[in-house]
């Protein structure tokens, strides 16, 4: 575990100068643990009455690292929550348990109870591809297929056989398009390719794309970090009607977006979950100290 | 002194002029408070100051070396006596050899004209004098240039914008010997092939159907109508290269789709460099391979099944061409393959869709572009193979479509018309530039059609 990362407590306590170098590190490193008093431990609501997504003590290895260190959370149905910590805090590998996306990174293990409806995620048996149909992803950057706008809708569809003929599928695009608030937007140049809008309609395409399947779960992955702020008006704008329908887990590194969008806040410190809690309570009386130094911009 | 004495000499003066140019930039410098004052760094005056020394000198010595022949040839010839004056270019050469030999030594003056010894000791004074005057005359321009170069060291001379300048003129003309090398050729080429329709009509050439380009030495004799059709040639040539493809793209690019989106990382380390390992094998083994293994083992194969086949067989040649030109498709497939960005993979798995589909939907599409690029260099590779087909497919010019039988190809029969003592102006040999002709024509659009392909998809992602 790099050193560095605990360098902004160590600015907290001038009065330890005459330690040595090392001897400083070994108190970062106490007085890190004296934080987290318990790994697992999160303060806070992590638990739901109702949950989608049930997960317990996940961890996450990439090789010999440890990235995500006992987690234990609840995601409730229809809920809004936002991931937020400083950057390698494993919140992004976390979102990419959720869907198994890291099954496809050799050296990644997943250890530990997740489960999507009471259903183990990472059975062994269990089908990956019926899986991520349920649960949708957008990334940090668009990533729109170099097709037209229609194909890249009307992808998934295609792939599960979720339209019988020509006018059905022409039905979920328009549907897909219209939820995304792309509809008007593009419906004169459907067969356009998808490549030339601009950052913000690609995104909001890949948004399309992904409730053309119907999931029950929209995972997003900074899905603003690449978009100017029209564009990210317009994109939180679409979670918040999204969340009618629609589990959202949404990865940020803008504060006031995850305090926008989301009804719960979870915040994530070099790869264990610090807290969670109401969104409103997270911005205005942060339960654990390390949430408070975060959000008051002290390191991150 | 000699040319290949003159030039290490050319290159110690620049180098001398170099290092003086240098000390006399920073002695400029010094009383003006350091180099940061001048118009250029110190490196760009003492690169200048070579520059000057060197290439002018190499341009005199060029042109010296290049002219030095003919002037003292004619020199020569116009100065002997009137009854040796050579009346057709046949006899003044005949008479230059002659004069040379003599100079050498090679022939006893006693033996020939007193005009033509008197005109190799003529020669030989003249050769002498002549690498005086271009040892000097580099030598000093080398000096002169170095030395101007070293006087225009000054602090408000920017060397920078002419060593610049110059570096650009040198990179162009690097560039140009290449483009003129290909036009050269192609221009030879084509006399040649003008020549040789001179001999052979249009028609029979482009729609001849039989190929024997035998002709004949004597008026009587017999057998030898040296009919030139290149179809059967072109028709072979095709069998054959569409016998490679069909066994290489397919093997190919799956075998491309495995490394870059199945295999994991150590099995790839090692597939990999093995499998571009085939294209290292000298062809002449493959012919080998293909003429004592597998052109009996395809004529055992078909002879069980009730087919008739020949022991040297386009099938066989086509079959171990295509193993040979598994690695331009694999290999370049792979690498495109690779370079789509990973979020298109992470958009269509997401979604739901197995690899396959995904490779299918996402990634061949993307990829197309750089496949069908290294399809048609394997097609290029293909068409011009020789070794292989010589040795499996035999040389009889066939018209025919059964890859059992033997076939010939074009750039085989290139090389048996040019192989041994040939006279170079029978339609026969000639007959060899207008096949190569017609090759480079095919290649040609075949390398334009992969620049469009690739041009006109490329943009698709990113």
């Amino acid at each position: 575990m790099s050193i560095n990362q605990n360098i902004p407590n160590v600015a907290e306590k001038p009065n330890e100068a005459p330690m040595t170098k090392q001897a400083a590190a070994l108190a970062v490193e106490a007085k890190r643990e004296d934080i987290i008093v318990e790994e697992g431990k999160t303060v806070g609501l992590p638990y739901s009455d109702n949950p989608k997504f049930k997960l317990r003590n996940v961890e996450v290895f990439y090789g010999e690292d440890r990235a995500i260190k006992d987690i234990s959370l609840d995601i409730a149905r229809n809920e809004v929550i936002s991931f937020i910590g400083p950057s390698g805090c494993g919140k992004s590998t976390f979102l990419r348990c959720l869907n198994r996306m890291n099954d496809s990174i050799d050296i990644c293990r997943v250890k530990g109870q997740l489960m999507l409806d009471d259903v183990d995620i990472y059975h062994s048996k269990r089908d990956v591809v019926e899986l991520r149909a349920r649960i949708g992803m957008v990334f940090q950057k668009p990533n729109p297929f170099p097709k037209s706008i229609y194909d890249n809708v009307a992808y998934g569809p295609r792939i599960h056989g979720l339209a019988n003929r020509k006018s059905d599928l022409d039905e979920i695009v328009e549907n897909s398009l219209r939820k995304a608030g792309l509809w008007n937007e593009v419906k004169d140049r459907l067969d356009a390719t998808a490549t030339g809008m601009s950052g913000g309609q690609q995104q909001r395409l890949c948004i399309a794309r992904a409730i053309a399947v119907s999931p029950e779960v929209i995972l997003m992955d900074e899905p603003c970090s690449a978009l100017d702020p029209i564009a990210t008006a317009k994109v939180e704008e679409l979670i918040a009607e999204m969340s009618e329908s629609y589990t959202i887990v949404i990865v940020t590194h803008s504060m006031q977006q995850a305090a926008r969008v989301s009804h719960r806040t979870a915040y994530f410190h070099l790869g264990h979950l610090v807290e969670v809690n109401e969104t409103d309570k997270v911005f205005t009386s942060p339960e654990h100290e390390l949430t408070e130094s975060y959000i008051t911009g002290r390191f991150g | 002194m000699q040319t290949a004495n003159l030039l290490p000499l050319i290159l110690v003066l620049a180098l001398v002029a170099y290092g003086l140019a240098y000390m006399r930039s920073r002695a400029v410098a010094a009383p003006l408070g350091g180099i940061r004052n001048l118009k250029a760094l110190p490196f760009y005056y003492a690169a200048r100051a070579s520059l000057w020394c060197g290439i002018p000198a190499l341009i005199v010595l060029a042109a010296w070396v290049g002219f030095e022949g003919r002037v003292i040839q004619g020199i020569v010839l116009a100065t002997l006596p009137p009854e040796l004056i050579p009346t057709s270019p046949g006899q003044a050469s005949l008479t230059l050899s002659q004069i040379s030999n003599v100079a050498a030594g090679k022939l006893n003056p006693d033996f020939v004209p007193e005009g033509i010894a008197g005109a190799a000791s003529l020669l030989e004074t003249l050769r002498s004098n002549s690498a005086t005057f271009k040892t000097v005359l580099v030598l000093l321009i080398a000096v002169l240039g170095g030395t101007f170069a070293w006087f225009r060291v000054m602090p408000q001379v920017n060397a920078r914008v002419s060593v610049e300048a110059t570096l650009r003129r040198i990179f162009f003309v690097c560039a140009a010997v290449a483009v003129l090398t290909t036009v050269g050729i192609v221009f030879s080429v084509i006399l040649e092939t003008i020549r040789f329709f001179g001999k052979v009509s249009f028609v029979d050439f482009f729609f001849g159907a039989n190929w024997s380009p035998q002709t004949a030495l004597r008026a009587d004799q017999v057998g030898a109508d040296g009919s030139f059709g290149m179809i059967p040639l072109f028709t072979g040539t095709l069998l054959i290269s569409a016998i490679a493809l069909l066994v290489a793209v397919p093997v190919g690019l799956l075998s491309a789709i495995y490394l870059s989106e199945y295999a994991n990382k150590k099995v790839r380390a090692i597939a990999k460099p093995l499998l571009e390992m085939l294209s290292g094998v000298p062809t002449v083994v493959y012919g080998f391979f293909a003429a004592l293994t597998v052109a009996p083992f395809i004529r055992d194969l078909a002879e069980t099944i009730g087919l008739e086949a020949s022991s040297q067989s386009a099938l066989a040649a086509g079959l171990v061409m295509g193993i040979m030109i598994i690695p331009f498709v694999s290999s370049l497939s792979d690498d495109v393959i690779n370079a789509v960005p990973q979020t298109l993979r992470d958009g269509s798995l997401a979604l739901g869709a197995t690899q396959s589909e995904t490779m299918k939907n996402v990634i061949f599409p993307a990829a197309l572009p750089g496949i069908m690029g290294g399809i048609l260099l394997a097609a290029s590779r293909a068409i011009g193979e020789t070794m292989i087909v010589v040795m499996a497919a035999g040389l009889a010019a066939n018209l025919t479509a059964n890859p059992l039988e033997t076939v010939t190809t074009v750039t085989v029969q290139i090389a048996t018309l040019l192989v041994g003592d040939q006279e170079f102006d029978s339609a026969k040999t000639l007959a060899a530039f207008a096949l190569g002709l017609m090759l480079f024509i095919v290649t040609l659009i075949l390398n334009v059609i992969a620049l469009k392909i690739v041009r006109k998809y490329r943009e698709q992602y990113d």
